[in-house]
């Protein structure tokens, strides 16, 4: 069973796998089994394998956005070019919930997520019927509009400044008092919440909705001749995939404390395609090495030359071009080979 | 008189100017194998895509088991009990063979269940297992389905029509591109789920179907030219200047 529950890599028939690579599939299938503990081992190690603390948070909450957007984009096979508006709702909805409502920390996120399900839902509910270019293009529309709402919604959001002091000093969790300005506090806080997701995020990929959304990417005729409204379903995976952005977008409100109204820009939406597509769509870890190489890079490119965003743009295109599966898949793919 | 399980009234299909079925109204008797037959481009799949939800019919009504259910949605008439093979083979490539009869099983069980691990749903398993070897794969459920022989893909198609329990089956060219053997395994097979259950098949090879069947029904340019046992058929003039005619 696992084999179908993890991406399309090569087949791997017991029939014709030598000996010797039995033994190494094993393993593989070992670790596929548990992909959501080892993601979230990696994860936890992972801010003293970085240069600074901001870059590997940065790089966390990048790694959810892009695991959210993988939902639609590598498990239902939808391509959405509006997802900036769940990041940008959800950062709004948690900014604007502690600087105007003085919410606590805890609500404030949760309320983020709300408002970016709900956006999610409305979206869904006006594209889910459109396929392909159609599809990209209703999204990318739709993800515009909540961009002026924000943006002329000046009072609350701050307009074209952004919104300004998300200021999150002290926390206290379940009786602990957490310096959230110390950065390591702040990863394991923010570490935290993409634990839960990502291990949300695995259980729903092995439910039986899961296989509902793989039988859509795969034949989407069929899944309709079995039994399956593609369309709820594929609504289902709009607003999922929604929520987990949007708690993408709540944990960078209080990391950076500021929401830049960028963050709606349909360029966070282009980033999350980028970065979902040089980790490896459909795969389980690819948004995280998505992010985490496109936001190396960028730190890298920015330090060297202000043309940075050309070289980020070819090596884009190199590893588009000669990579298609990723870099995640690829190297599933030969880790897979018989 | 047998009771119809399935009564089509005046179907009609247009695709923009194109009339593909034109009023067509005729009755399938229940537990009984009928085959439809007719010239391809008669309006075959035309009309097993109408009585299969895929598409809603231009004009006219259907009534299954008494119920009206023209305008139902698609994945409504799976899981009433009407079920369809297609005339290309039409399963999901990348998934084992275990898996696309699972998943098929499941979408008359748990479409929105989020939490258990669908491994634990052991139940859909064994059906699905069930379902195989009942069509002849028994054992090949870890294979990928692209990589299985054409006639096992139909097979395996037929695993995932019958992974719904329909009291209605329809099999759109079963046998298209099988080599002889294969096509005596399916005829076979087909025989056997008749035992169980209505079946409609569409073949256009008449000698294939005249040994096995109780009832035909003959399409011509859209329309319903005739209907009957197989003697009828093969004594209808008609039949045999539009169809017999062109040599077998
Ligand atoms: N989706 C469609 N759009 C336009 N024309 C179609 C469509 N489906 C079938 N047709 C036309 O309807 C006629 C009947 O086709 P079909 O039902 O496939 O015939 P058969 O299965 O008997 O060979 C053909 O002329 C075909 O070109
Ligand atoms: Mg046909």
């Amino acid at each position: 069973m696992s084999e179908t529950t993890t991406v399309p890599v090569t087949p791997h028939g017991p029939a014709h796998t030598p000996a010797h690579a039995k033994g190494r599939h094993r393993f593989y299938d070992a670790i596929a089994r548990h992909r959501a503990l080892v993601t979230i081992g990696f994860l936890f190690v992972f801010p003293w394998l970085m240069p600074y603390e901001a870059l590997a948070i940065n790089i966390l909450i990048f790694g959810l956005y892009a695991l959210g957007f993988n939902l639609l984009f590598g498990y239902t096979g939808l391509l959405s070019f509006g997802h900036a508006a769940f990041l940008g709702s959800g950062a709004y909805g948690a900014g604007v919930a502690i600087v105007s409502f003085g919410v606590p920390f805890l609500p404030a996120i949760l309320i983020g997520v709300l408002l970016a399900t709900v956006i999610a839902a409305i979206m869904g509910f006006l594209a889910i019927r459109t396929r392909g270019i159609y599809f990209a293009m209703v999204t990318l529309a739709l993800s515009q509009c909540v961009y002026y709402a924000f943006y002329q919604a000046v009072d609350l959001t701050g307009g074209e400044n952004g919104l300004r002091g998300v200021n999150i000093a002290t926390l206290t969790l379940f009786g602990w008092e957490l310096n959230f300005l110390d950065p390591m506090t702040k990863y394991y806080v923010i570490f935290a919440f993409v634990a839960v997701a990502v291990w949300l995020f695995s259980r729903l990929l092995a439910s039986p909705f899961g296989a509902a959304l793989e039988a859509i990417r795969e034949n989407e005729n069929r899944a309709r001749a079995c039994g399956y409204d593609v369309a709820a379903t594929k609504l289902a995976a709009f607003v999922l995939s929604g929520a987990f952005c949007g708690l993408a977008g709540a944990l960078r409100a209080v990391h950076l404390s500021i929401v830049p109204i960028e963050t709606l820009h349909y360029l966070t939406s282009g980033q999350v395609v980028m970065m979902s597509l040089l980790g490896g769509m459909g795969t389980f870890f690819g948004p995280f090495v998505g992010a985490a190489m496109f936001l190396l890079f960028e730190d890298m490119l920015t330090l060297l030359t202000v043309h940075w965003q050309l070289y980020l743009g070819a090596i884009f295109i190199i590893f588009v071009l000669f990579f298609p599966r990723g870099i995640w898949g690829t190297l599933l793919q030969w880790v897979r080979r018989p | 008189m047998t009771e119809l399980i399935l009564e089509a009234e005046g179907l009609t299909k247009r695709f923009g100017g194109f009339t593909a079925l034109k009023d067509v109204s005729v009755g399938f008797e229940r537990n009984c194998l009928t085959a439809i037959i007719g010239p391809n481009g008669a309006g075959k799949s035309t009309f097993f895509n109408v009585i299969s939800g895929a598409f809603p019919p231009t004009s006219g009504r259907m009534r299954f088991e008494g119920r009206d259910i023209t305008g139902l949605k698609q994945h409504e008439f799976a899981r009433m009990g009407i079920a369809k093979s297609f005339q290309i083979t039409n399963i999901f490539p990348h998934l084992s063979a275990l898996e696309n009869v699972r998943v098929a099983v499941q979408a008359m069980h748990s479409r929105f269940d989020l939490w258990r691990p669908r491994e634990n749903l052991t139940g859909l398993i064994d059906q699905a297992h069930a379902l195989l070897a009942l069509v002849g794969l028994g054992g090949h459920g870890p294979r990928l389905a692209r990589d299985m022989a054409h006639g096992e893909q139909r097979a395996l198609e037929i695993a995932m029509a019958l992974a719904c329990e329909p009291r209605l089956l329809l099999l759109d060219e079963p046998t298209a591109g099988m080599s002889p053997e294969e096509t005596k395994g399916m005829m076979e097979l087909i025989q056997r789920l008749a035992g169980e259950r209505t079946v409609v098949l569409v073949e256009h090879k008449m000698k294939l179907v005249m040994g096995i069947c109780q009832r035909l029904i003959v399409l011509h340019h859209g329309e319903l030219l005739a209907q009957g046992t197989p003697d009828d058929i093969r004594a209808n003039d008609e039949v045999r200047r539009v169809y017999l005619g062109q040599g077998k």
